[in-house]
């Protein structure tokens, strides 16, 4: 099966503080640290496990800077064969649907059988560029998936995550765009000749030339206008002091609301 | 369609699950009555199902239409039966703004059924603002810890509504006139092969090791910040002390650390125990949605900007690895 994974670098930002930078419209960049957007992670290793059951090959392509090329190399190392990095100024800032669009132009030159996407990016957090790249490809897609099976090498079948953790489980012809829920599988580690051997492969980049992409046609369709941070309605009474005569008045609290 | 609704309406896809109403539909029509009572706009629910009667007549006094599919091949939601019927609705009704929920069903569909229309889309918002000039949105970005506004730059579009957003629109009668839809059923011819070729094959649950979660009176819930999995040793004998059950947030799942009928969240349970300390949890909208209701929340975070501040009622800015073993000490020497 050859399969194609979107990947995206995303900074890390559940344990730093965010700014809003001085346009308003960003969050100052500085100082993040990036890595592979978590879903993106399962979604890779889906692919590697698939490859290694039945064969095929593993495309991936990101849309973003030179800095990508990093995660690029990290899924190569782990087993894929190809990557791709898509940048013009035609898609930076671009919104969900620019993205997809650049994505579409893309992958409608390669040969695949299935496209894994993670099923959100966990800066912009729209869970919107895999179906919508599906519907531009005109191919069907499944959203947060959490389990894949291979049914007679041409249909999937599939659990698609709900509410509460309910499951709804379907079946999906090939080729398809399957959108990966974290916790499908465990990401592997490249070993160290698989990231030796990843720094000699080369990283194609494609413009919008390239991808004979007409400017005129290529608009978000909505915008961000403005970012601000929310404003916290904080009712927490905020305990201080010493490591020591924190956990005191914790266990006062503890020993007052459910008693020891 | 015999009525002209061109951009004048506002569409709601009405979500349901086994005969069931979601919640989520309800508050799309809350939503809907707040931007419409202002533009003068009519709300439109959409319903497609085997037995759309029932559904109609429960929020037929919500809305001013209601356009029915009524087809035995509709009785579970499936994206790829859904979409020609709705793009085939949204095409000649040509509402100004669809609403579909920010849910497991929504967001398999809503992206594909914009990216197909080429209709702008915005998922996931909490609040939306009409004007003749501006349709603008709010939600969040980088796990709720920015808030962002959007608009779209086309008209007609589509949204998808965050749960738990909005009240449910029953709960507002007060303040919608008395309607009774004009209930419209239109006929569609649903391409047998569909549902041959995307087959349902049932809901699926959560598998279970036998402690739930949702019956605990003190839950000891941890995060990520717990860095790796022997600390939950060191967890695990603070929370026996105390008498209070493990839960966890996602990634701890995940991670395999803890069996999946102890993830505390949107895609887990929903919890609402007398005492919830949450330890190295951010608190992102997905894991607050299950356990705000909690009596009592405590939250030992290090960063002090940790969105879990927003609803706990004690909050420890700090180290867990140092403060936990301490205050099992105190636990200790307390009762003994
Ligand atoms: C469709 C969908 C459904 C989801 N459902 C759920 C769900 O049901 N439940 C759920 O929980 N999540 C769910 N998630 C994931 C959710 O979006 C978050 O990613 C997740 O809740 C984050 O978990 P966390 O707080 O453990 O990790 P992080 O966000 O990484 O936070 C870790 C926190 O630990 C703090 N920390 C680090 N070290 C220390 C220390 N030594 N002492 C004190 N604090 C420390 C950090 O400051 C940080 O705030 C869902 C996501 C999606 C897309
Ligand atoms: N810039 C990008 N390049 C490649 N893939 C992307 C990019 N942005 C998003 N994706 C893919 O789309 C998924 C969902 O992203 P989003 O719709 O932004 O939440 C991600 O998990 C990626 O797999």
């Amino acid at each position: 099966m050859d399969i194609v994974v979107c990947l995206k670098m995303v900074p890390d930002t559940s344990e730093t503080e965010v700014r809003v930078d001085s346009s308003g419209k960003d969050i100052l960049k500085v100082r993040l640290i990036y890595t592979t957007n978590e879903a993106d992670n399962y979604a890779l290793e889906s692919a590697l496990l698939l490859k290694e059951k039945s064969g095929g090959t593993i495309t991936l392509i990101t849309v973003g800077e030179p800095k990508s090329d990093e995660i690029l190399r990290m899924g190569l190392a782990k087993g894929a064969d190809r990557a791709i990095r898509l940048t013009d100024s035609l898609f930076e800032k671009g919104d969900a649907w620019v993205t997809a669009k650049a994505l579409y132009y893309a992958i409608s030159q390669i040969k695949y059988d299935l496209i894994l996407t993670g099923c959100i990016a966990t800066d912009d957090g729209y869970s919107q560029i895999g179906p919508t790249l599906a519907a531009l490809l005109n191919i069907p897609s499944a959203a947060y998936v959490n389990k894949i099976e291979v049914v007679d090498n041409f249909k999937l079948r599939v659990d698609r995550e709900l509410e509460g953790g309910i499951l709804e489980k379907k079946e999906i012809p090939l080729p398809a765009l399957l959108t990966i829920q974290t916790g499908i599988n465990t990401p592997r580690y490249p070993s160290i000749i698989g990231i030796k051997k990843a720094a000699a492969k080369p990283i194609e980049v494609w413009d919008a030339k390239k991808l004979n992409i007409d400017p005129n046609s290529f608009e978000s369709l909505v915008e961000l206008e403005k970012m601000y941070h929310p404003i916290v309605e904080s009712k927490a009474e905020f305990i201080t002091g010493s490591e020591d005569e924190i956990s005191a008045k914790l266990t006062d609290i503890i020993k007052e609301k459910v008693g020891l | 369609m015999n009525k002209d609704m061109s951009l004048s309406s506002i569409a709601v896809l009405i979500e349901h699950r086994e005969k069931q109403i979601k919640d989520i539909s309800y508050e799309m029509l809350t939503l809907a009555h707040k931007i419409a009572k202002i533009q003068g706009l009519e709300i439109t629910s959409i319903i497609l199902s085997d037995n759309c009667q029932s559904i109609a007549d429960t929020i037929k006094s919500y809305c001013h239409n209601i356009i029915c599919v009524e087809d035995k091949l509709l009785e579970h939601f499936n994206t790829q039966l859904y979409l020609p019927i709705l793009s085939d609705i949204i095409v000649k009704t040509h509402p100004l703004l669809t609403m579909i929920g920010h849910t497991g069903f929504g967001t398999d569909l809503a992206p594909y059924l914009a990216g197909s229309l080429s209709m702008p889309l915005i998922t996931d918002i909490f609040d939306l603002e009409i004007s003749p000039e501006k349709l603008l949105v709010r939600r969040s970005m980088y796990g709720g810890k920015v808030t962002a506004e959007f608009i779209s730059k086309k008209r007609p579009a589509m949204v998808t509504v965050r749960s738990g957003s909005f009240e449910k629109v029953f709960a507002l009668s007060s303040a919608i006139p008395n309607l009774s839809a004009n209930i419209q059923k239109l006929s569609f011819t649903i391409d047998p092969t569909i549902p041959e070729k995307f087959k349902f094959l049932g809901y699926g649950e959560v598998p279970t090791t036998g402690i739930d979660i949702t019956k605990a009176d003190i839950i000891v819930a941890v995060g990520r910040g717990i860095k790796e999995q022997k600390n939950l040793a060191m967890i695990e004998n603070f929370a026996n002390d105390i008498g209070a059950t493990i839960a966890c947030t996602r990634p701890i799942i995940d991670a395999g650390w803890l069996p999946k009928d102890r993830q505390v969240g949107s895609s887990g349970k929903t919890v609402k125990p007398k005492l919830y300390i949450a330890l190295g949890i951010s608190g992102a909208f997905q894991h607050i949605s299950g356990m705000k209701n909690s009596e009592t929340i405590i939250a030992v975070n290090k960063d002090p900007e940790a969105p879990i501040f927003s609803v706990a009622h004690y909050g420890v800015v700090g180290d867990l690895l140092k403060i936990v073993p301490l205050l099992a000490t105190k636990i200790k020497e307390l009762k003994s």
